[in-house]
């Protein structure tokens, strides 16, 4: 809402406060501005007159002017406005005056003085878009009657200050300058003084210009009033002015009145052209796929949540939006049936949703004050008499159902300091409803508050409350905290499953990233064989961020790849985050962690350290993960089923007690030139895995007997499988198995593999002979030949 | 006999004086020390000797032993320790060449300020939980005094799905979801993190995807003084010890009354910067007294029950602490900007 401080004026006294005193006032009323801004931030402009004017020596458009600044008081100035011309009243801004292209100077231009500048509006810093200036132009021309060498400002209105206020969704009331003023006198402590509205003489009967007939419950209230002999023309100055500082652009004397009232009591108000609109006013739904053609020459589809204004032969205003382009005021009206209605919040809301949001609209979805319609509707006939000549027609056409029953709230000290925790007194209380006009009783204990109708956002006690502390200012709240039961605090189980994953991923070495949800079509239901029932927004901002996403991985490698598009080439990162999808048509979440790696692991160039990431580096950091969660032999790695999207033999599924939880791999070449090693793991899953408490382990206090032997198998042999026969033929006895090398080149095979293996054998009770263990050894020996069709190795 | 002695004796300090290594010092010794050495040679006709001849010559070849071991042990010690000493100062390794790290990763810089809140919560008992994000819009705004075609619904343009799903505008949402599963309608204090999305086109200061973290108390006389308090140890948590709040009157459907929280200045301390655009305070988040319609709407009876909740934006703290000018770099995760928040801060110790 842009406030004028000239407009606020007329009807509340704020000269003690500045511009910058009374906007930081209202912020902390809870009313926050956005700028403070001078209609013209000009100085030292005077009105001029265009005495003598004489083309200038040495120049093809320059001319120089005698102009009288001050009555007697002639000066020189050298201007180039092609429409300078002699006889005119002008604006001159004289030497030391400040505009906001620079300081005027006096100066000679090619050898002629120029004691100041004849200016055009836009050169006083005021937006072309309200004075619809151009450069061409040229300087901007007075009216006759302009009084030489008065304060030029003052005389357009352009004296003015606008504070831009951004208000919160419940004050309706504040879209207008009177709602400010209520507003502004509760911080002031002055009086409100209403405007005008007594019309000087009234002709004829209203019931013979036109009729109200309303059809939907939509439309509370509806008012019509009528005024003829109009004279359309330019509105006074101050008016222009009024409505430029207010953020409205000037049209005509008429259409400039409607506006103003608007901006005065926050009621819109439509004018019709009698011609056109004819003496039935029908209030009622659209039809569906009725069509209007706005004023903006647009047509518009309606549907029956829409409401119009009509007249028999169809709409002629969709209602509480815009008006018809049929019925609208033209040059030569001189006839109008003003509208002051109420129409239901929701609808408009909808409908502007839908077609136009404007200043109307925006007013009537935040609610209007009744008897602010009534108001207006006077102010607007008052106004059309005075500054458009015309003839106000007796009496109102009114249809209206409003309950006016007082909005009557009870209320004692002891609420207010219960919930604000602070002590206010009796004092206090009365002290914020007088400020800010309410009637209040006190009976015992109880203050008996009457909100004035213009305040529809108060409605409970505890609405009251906040202006208590708004007005009253809780500067002085002391600082508590809430004494409840004495419980400690925990995670959501879940939750905190996640940070310990998001953990030992960072001990691991990984960064945590936070990506977007929102997705293209392309990101979807990759690196799964299993695709998703993807979810759509609706009323998406591209295509970019039209999908939720059902997997991590495309983002991880848009991560990856704007790293190394940057240089940052070692990468380890991992995201954990829920995804979104349909199953069975219903909307389902699951967790997921995946992660990216690429590049090398540690090195140090000149000291020839470097391990580089590869497939057993990212299966090294899920089995640390898995061990830290718990997991313990209990998870396996197999090569089934793996998802498209994956290196098809380079890849993983890693299952849990045989339920797969995740695919760990080779991205596929044809999705990333680099060589990129991801994972994803079902968080889900994982924190459903049920795992017993730790329990010491006793450290055996007898030898171990470290055996090895290396055959040679069928390239296609899996090293666990023969790991677990090994372990089989062993039995406990048998610590562990551990691979020590591994082989393959022509001197076994081109289709054969060395494995070497070494067995560490313990008991904690007891120490071993050498003679049980060469029997084990043997044993296994004996299994892996069998199993495998391998051949032991020499040593 | 005493002479033999002052020769082996003589020589000795001679051949002493030209030992340079170890290995020379056992030549030494071999010499005199061996079974062909010196000090043997000097016991070599002993049984030619009378008992008290020999007694004299044991006594003299015994102390000339030990007197010569004495003095080589001496020496070898000294000769071993410049030996060590040598060969240290040929292991010199220049210490400034660059060192071999193990890679260490972090956690995103949201979720560090996330950690840190929760962590302060958790210590006053507050409960960490979550909620979906993709929310219902009877849970997202109804519910929360935000009804159908309520204008206030303007300032969180959404992300619908569905004419009712939506993906949540807040994490606001979460408190109904509390409220709602609290069957027995207790005291409860609960602060939800979490990624809210609206309708916003991503730019400097705005992100269609950001963080909050939604705090919500809900008990007998709670009073909004318990609300500044608990902010107040918020802020000094986050921003230094030094910061107040205040309070400044705002609106929210679902909190009557309801406050912008401004904390004072954390660059200039609450005279006036560029920071602070020369008011000395900041204004950081949203909050206020619970509505009585959200409690009574939630089954907790708002005669016998108050609360306060607020709603803190995440990315505006992170941004204000770090000084992190552009909300897209929490998105682009370039590893230079994560690398950045992976350490401690003074006011961790």
């Amino acid at each position: 809402m842009k406030l004028s401080r000239n407009f606020l004026n007329d009807y509340i006294d704020t000269s003690n406060y500045s511009d910058y005193e009374l906007a930081e006032a209202m912020t902390m009323i809870g009313n926050e501005y956005e700028s403070i801004e001078k209609l013209s931030s000009a100085t030292k402009i005077v009105v001029g007159y265009v005495k003598e004017i004489k083309d200038h020596p040495d120049s093809d458009h320059l001319h120089v002017c005698q102009v009288e600044i001050a009555p007697g008081e002639v000066t020189q100035i050298v201007c180039g406005a092609p429409n300078v011309d002699k006889g005119q009243k002008v604006l001159v801004s004289l030497p030391g005056a400040v505009l906001p292209g620079g300081e005027i100077k006096k100066s000679v231009i090619r050898g002629q003085e120029s004691n100041g500048m004849i200016c055009s509006l836009t050169e006083l810093g005021v937006d072309p878009k309200y004075t619809g200036e151009t450069r061409e132009m040229g300087i901007y021309v007075l009216d006759k009657d302009a009084p030489i060498g008065e304060d030029g400002l003052k005389y357009l209105g352009y004296d003015d200050t606008t504070i831009d206020f951004e208000l919160t969704a419940n004050r309706g009331d504040l879209l207008s300058v009177l709602g400010m003023a209520y507003e502004i006198g509760a911080i002031t402590g002055t009086k409100v003084k209403l405007p005008e509205t007594k019309v000087k003489k009234e002709v004829d009967d209203i019931k013979d210009y036109v009729s109200v007939n309303v059809k939907t419950d939509k439309c509370p209230l509806y008012l019509a009033r009528c005024v003829k002999n109009l004279k359309i023309g330019e509105s006074p100055n101050w008016l222009k002015a009024r409505l430029m500082a207010s953020g409205v652009r000037s049209i005509n004397n008429v259409v400039d009145i409607s506006n103003y009232v608007m901006l005065e009591y926050g009621q819109p108000l439509h004018f019709f052209d009698h011609r056109t609109l004819g003496n039935k006013i029908i209030v009622r739904q659209a039809e569906n796929d009725e069509k209007i053609v706005t004023l903006d020459g647009q047509e518009r589809t309606l549907s029956e949540q829409d409401i119009v204004i009509a007249n028999e032969d169809g709409p002629v205003c969709l209602a509480g939006v815009m008006g018809g382009l049929n019925s609208e005021v033209e040059e030569d009206t001189t006839e109008v049936i003003i509208e002051s209605a109420i129409f239901n919040s929701s609808n408009i809301r909808r409908t502007a949703n839908k077609i136009l949001r404007s200043e109307a609209s925006s007013r009537f979805e935040k609610g209007i004050d009744p008897k602010r319609t009534y108001m207006a509707i006077d102010r607007a006939c008052y106004l059309l008499e005075k500054y458009a000549g015309g003839t106000v027609v007796k009496g109102l056409q009114k249809y209206d159902t409003i309950d006016y029953k007082e909005n009557i709230i009870e209320i004692t000290l002891d609420d207010v300091n219960s919930l604000l925790g602070i002590k206010f007194t009796n004092d206090d209380v009365l002290d914020t409803f007088k400020k800010l006009s309410f009637d209040v009783k006190v009976e015992k204990n109880k203050f008996i508050v009457n909100v004035p109708s213009h305040r529809l956002d108060i409605h409970i006690k505890e609405d009251l409350i906040e202006e208590i502390g708004r007005i009253e200012g809780i500067d002085k709240l002391p600082s508590t905290l809430p004494v409840t039961a004495n419980t400690p605090g925990h995670y959501e189980d879940k939750y905190y499953f996640n940070k310990l994953v998001r953990d030992r991923l960072t001990s691991l070495g990984l960064y945590q990233v936070k990506c977007y949800t929102l997705t293209d079509i392309n990101s979807l239901n990759r690196f799964t064989n299993d695709p998703k029932d993807y979810i759509t927004i609706a009323s998406p901002m591209s295509e970019d961020r039209k999908y939720l996403r059902t997997g991590l991985l495309p983002s991880l490698i848009n991560v990856v790849n704007y790293n190394t598009a940057r240089k940052n080439n070692d990468i380890m990162i991992f995201e954990d985050s829920d995804i979104y999808y349909l199953e069975n048509g219903v909307t389902t979440q699951k967790s997921l962690v995946s992660g990216i790696l690429c590049g090398t692991l540690i090195s140090n160039d000149w000291h020839k350290d470097k391990i580089v990431i590869d497939f057993y580096t990212v299966k090294g950091i899920i089995e640390n993960l898995f061990e830290y969660l718990g997991f313990t032999n209990r998870y396996h790695f197999d090569v089934v089923d793996l998802p498209k999207d994956f290196h098809p033999y380079q890849s993983a599924r890693i299952t849990i007690d045989r339920d797969v939880v995740g695919y760990v791999g080779v991205v596929h070449p044809s999705i990333s030139k680099n060589r990129l090693y991801a994972f994803e793991l079902d968080l889900d899953k994982l924190f459903n895995v049920k795992v017993r408490g730790i329990k010491n382990k006793e450290i055996s206090k007898y030898p171990t007997i470290v055996k090895d032997f290396a055959f040679i198998f069928d390239s296609d042999v899996v090293s666990s499988d023969v790991c677990e026969a090994i372990k089989k033929a062993c039995g406990h006895i048998l610590d562990k198995v551990e691979i020590f090398d591994y082989y393959v080149g022509e001197n076994i095979g081109s289709d054969k593999k060395s494995i070497a293996f070494k067995l560490t054998f313990m008991d904690p009770t007891r120490t071993l002979n050498d003679e049980e263990v060469m029997q084990l050894f043997n044993k296994a020996i004996d299994s892996i030949k069998n199993k495998f069709n391998a051949t032991l190795r020499d040593k | 006999m005493k002479e033999k002695q002052e020769k082996i004796r003589s020589e000795f300090n001679k051949d002493l004086e030209s030992v340079k290594t170890t290995a020379d010092l056992n030549d030494l010794r071999v010499k005199y020390l061996g079974k062909k050495g010196l000090i043997t040679e000097l016991t070599k006709n002993m049984q030619e000797l009378s008992i008290d001849e020999r007694k004299e010559v044991g006594r003299i070849s015994n102390d000339l032993k030990s007197e010569l071991t004495e003095e080589m042990t001496k020496l070898e010690n000294s000769l071993k320790e410049q030996e060590l000493n040598a060969k240290l100062v040929s292991e010199k390794i220049d210490i400034s060449m660059p060192s071999t790290k193990v890679s260490v990763g972090g956690v995103h810089p949201l979720t560090k300020i996330c950690d840190e809140l929760e962590e302060l919560f958790i210590s006053m008992g507050y409960d960490v939980v979550s909620g979906p994000e993709v929310e219902i819009d009877k849970y997202n705004f109804e519910m929360l005094n935000l009804p159908k075609d309520h204008p206030a619904r303007d300032a969180q343009d959404s992300f619908y799905i569905t004419d009712e799903e939506l993906l949540r505008t807040q994490t606001s949402a979460v408190q109904v979801r509390s409220m709602l599963k609290n069957q027995e309608k207790k005291p409860f204090k609960i602060v939800c993190p979490g990624k809210t999305y609206r309708r916003d086109a991503d730019d400097a200061t705005h992100s269609h995807q950001f963080m909050q973290m939604e705090g919500l108390v809900v008990g007998e006389n709670i009073t909004l003084s318990d609300l500044k308090g608990t902010l107040e140890e918020m802020a000094r948590k986050m921003f230094g010890r030094d910061r107040e709040v205040r309070f400044r009157p705002s609106f929210f459907p679902f909190t009557e009354p309801s406050y912008e929280v401004d904390v004072s200045c954390m660059k200039c301390g609450g005279k006036g910067c560029n920071i602070c655009k020369g008011t000395g305070w900041i204004e950081v988040l949203g909050s206020g007294m619970v509505h009585p319609n959200v409690l009574n709407g939630c089954g907790f009876d708002s005669n016998k029950f108050t609360g306060f909740a607020f709603g803190i934006g995440i990315e505006r703290i992170a941004m204000l602490k770090y000084g992190i000018n552009d909300i897209r770099d929490f998105y682009t995760n370039d590893l230079r900007f994560l690398k950045n928040y992976n350490r401690i801060e003074g006011g961790d110790k």
